[in-house]
């Protein structure tokens, strides 16, 4: 008797493990019902608890934000799970939260799929992505589009190639290998990154951009930007990508980037500011914001927006969303360096009150 | 309790109760079952419609073009799951044999004991301790089997140049180190349904314990084992987060070098979920269905091995 329980024990495990991964999958759509049926009473005016979700590039803002909001306004609750850029949109569109965070756009034809209806983008900061690298005897590195995509690509594989000697007069590099680190997981900082290299390196850069590019398979994967700062950290002669924050945090040595006027800019929360400045920015507020133009500007800089419905159903809940997006880009924006990014430029925080002004809260 | 018997033959009022309840319970498994087949099913239209066929044979898996080929996933599923089997078997079926023929009951306590234990690890905490700990040390050890065996054919492919940490075989090991406890505890219970005259016949014949085992206990329990080791299979190609987190991420990689970076189906739908599109997210759900089917059947065929070797065993008692 004991072998039969242990079996069907055994299967029991394995058929609900299966069942975790498939349930996951439809989660998004699962959640939808709940979400909007508990989204119908009616709150007191005033008081309201809102929920947010996405993009993890801006989750240490949105943290210092919420702290610094609720402190001034005791009677909201706001709570952002993260979870990434994906999921933020996908939450917004069926209406699992009030409001959403994302590094990347709906595409046209997933914007009719918004139970909610008409919404707003509101660019919220911008932030540097560096290229962190882990070169004994090299603490300074400056490289130019074509080499980083000539790097990434294991066109080039020891670090005193011709090509980075020649970003790099007079240094003295190594013959150590080139370890090239990359995301293991779908990313926005990998669509940010590969996308500047798309747009500034050319026909050089093979692997077009996206949340996960075809990576050659000698290359080395890492969870999150920790994950990959982990491995640049651990590695000697590793090279990766990692944002700002991470990288500073774990202690890498980053390069600085060839910009579009020529300048080798190193990454801080000013120059990626700096990249702010001279965007073309569309009337929905949606911009690229990699290789702008600029003495001063760091070119791999990553924008990332908060989006809200303009008519939202429930009104106080409207209201609080209003009042938190107006903190975001106004005082929240005060919060921004001492997190290593940057605030927006006086033109684009303009174009973003405007923006805010049309939610109907 | 007091009232009288009632011997009418009709069922009670709480014999209908269990009787609903309880097919009420079985039926919704299987509703739920299929509801994930069915509504998965419906979901992975858009990438077989873009795709076609291609989606099963090609090796590219290429979310910024849209193309989708799950193959490389396929491959890197069977691999470390072959590679687990390999490490696991052997060890799972000696400690199993120790612990029902030669272990006193004073060490077999101890040693059950601490395997079931590991059974019930979480397999996050296999993942991450892969990654942080094991990773780094393994290259070194990958590398100088690589050495060692450069040069013979066969041997240096499979244990290939510029071995990595995070690699096939390092799934493999983690694999290996999550489905012994399974096999183990499988492999000991067939093996106790030897019967005991079967084995005295074996000594009274003057076998020694090795001849006795080979002679009797095998024999009878290869059946049984052959089912205990493919629900190990089943666990390690379904095995998602340790997974994802050792193997490295290679994206369309089919390769039979065990220390180069892979993927698996569902290493690869945890780490790319979060960020995709429609037609990603299509290209995902219908990997998962193909592992769902897949472990099914090895679920199936392999407790149907197990039932029908213990009905021998307990017919030949």
């Amino acid at each position: 008797m004991k072998i039969w329980t242990a079996s069907i024990l055994s299967i029991g495990l394995l058929a609900s493990c299966g069942k975790k991964k498939e349930e996951g999958g439809g989660g998004g759509s699962a959640g939808a019902g709940t979400g909007s049926a508990s989204g119908a009473g009616p709150a007191p005016s005033g008081k309201a608890t809102i929920n947010g979700s996405g993009s993890t590039f801006q989750k240490a803002f949105q943290e210092v934000a919420i702290e610094g909001f609720t402190k001034a306004h005791g009677d909201v609750t706001i709570n952002y799970s993260g979870g990434g850029s994906g999921k933020g949109r996908q939450d917004f569109a069926d209406m699992v939260t009030d409001y959403g965070c994302t590094d990347g756009l709906y595409k046209d034809e997933e914007k009719a799929k918004l139970k909610g209806g008409e919404f707003v983008y509101v660019p919220i900061l911008l932030g540097a992505i560096t290229v962190s690298y882990n070169v004994p005897g090299v603490d300074k590195l400056q490289l130019s589009a074509e080499t980083i995509a000539k790097i990434f690509q294991r066109d080039i594989k020891k670090w005193n190639d011709p090509a980075i000697a020649k970003d790099n007069p007079g240094a003295k590099l190594p013959a150590t290998d080139i370890v090239v680190a990359h995301r293991s997981d779908g990313s926005g900082t990998t669509q940010q990154f590969t996308l500047y290299l798309e747009k500034a390196a050319g026909a050089a850069w093979k692997l077009k951009s996206g949340s996960t590019v075809e990576w050659p398979a000698d290359t080395q994967a890492g969870n999150g930007n920790s994950g990959v700062a982990q491995i640049v950290k651990s590695t000697a002669g590793a090279i990766g990508y990692v944002d700002l924050p991470d990288a500073k945090a774990s202690g890498v040595k980053y390069a600085s980037i060839k910009n579009a006027a020529g300048k080798y800019v190193e990454p801080t929360a000013q120059s990626a500011q700096a990249a702010g400045e001279g965007l073309e920015v569309k009337d929905d507020l949606t911009f690229v914001s990699v290789n702008a133009p600029g003495d001063a500007t760091y070119p791999i800089t990553a924008p990332t927006w908060c989006m809200a419905y303009t008519k939202p159903a429930d009104k106080a809940k409207g209201a609080a969303v209003k009042a938190y997006f107006q903190f975001m880009i106004t005082d929240g924006q005060k919060l921004i360096p001492e997190i290593d990014f940057a605030p927006l430029s006086k033109t684009l925080q303009d174009k973003a009150i405007a923006q805010v002004a049309k939610i109907q809260g | 309790m007091a009232d009288k018997l009632d011997l009418s033959g009709k069922p009670s009022a709480a014999d209908r109760t269990f009787h609903g309840l309880a097919i009420g319970a079985a039926a919704f498994v299987l509703i739920v079952l299929a509801m994930i087949a069915i509504e998965m099913s419906g979901r992975m239209g858009p990438v077989l419609d873009k795709m076609g066929f291609d989606y099963f044979t090609s090796t590219r898996w290429s979310p910024a073009e849209g193309l989708f080929g799950a193959l490389p996933f396929v491959w890197g599923t069977i691999y470390t799951a072959i590679i687990a089997l390999v490490l696991a078997v052997p060890v799972s079926l000696f400690v199993a044999l120790f612990v029902t023929q030669v272990a006193t009951p004073t060490w077999r306590k101890p040693i059950v004991y601490v395997l079931d234990l590991l059974a019930v690890v979480p397999s996050v905490v296999y993942g991450l301790w892969g990654v942080l700990v094991l990773a780094q040390p393994l290259q070194k050890v990958f590398l100088r089997i690589h050495e060692a065996v450069d040069g013979i054919p066969g041997l240096q492919s499979i244990f290939g140049a510029s071995p990595q940490g995070r690699s096939f075989m390092t799934a493999g090991v983690i694999l290996a180190i999550m489905i012994t406890p399974i096999i183990t505890s499988l492999a000991r219970e067939v093996i106790e349904t030897t019967p005991q005259s079967d084995k005295e016949a074996a000594f009274a014949l003057g076998a020694t314990r090795w001849e006795m085992i080979r002679a009797s206990v095998l024999p009878h329990s290869k059946g049984g084992l052959v089912g205990a080791v493919m629900l190990g299979l089943g666990r390690a190609m379904g095995e998602t987060i340790a997974a994802a987190l050792v193997i490295g991420a290679s994206i369309g990689q089919i390769t039979i070098n065990a220390f180069a970076p892979g993927n698996s189906m569902p290493a690869v739908i945890a780490n790319e979920w979060g960020e995709a599109d429609e037609l990603h997210k299509s290209a995902m759900v219908a990997l998962a269905l193909m592992l769902f089917a897949i472990t099914i059947a090895v679920n199936l065929v392999s407790s149907a091995i197990v039932q029908r070797s213990l009905r021998r065993s307990r017919g030949a008692l």
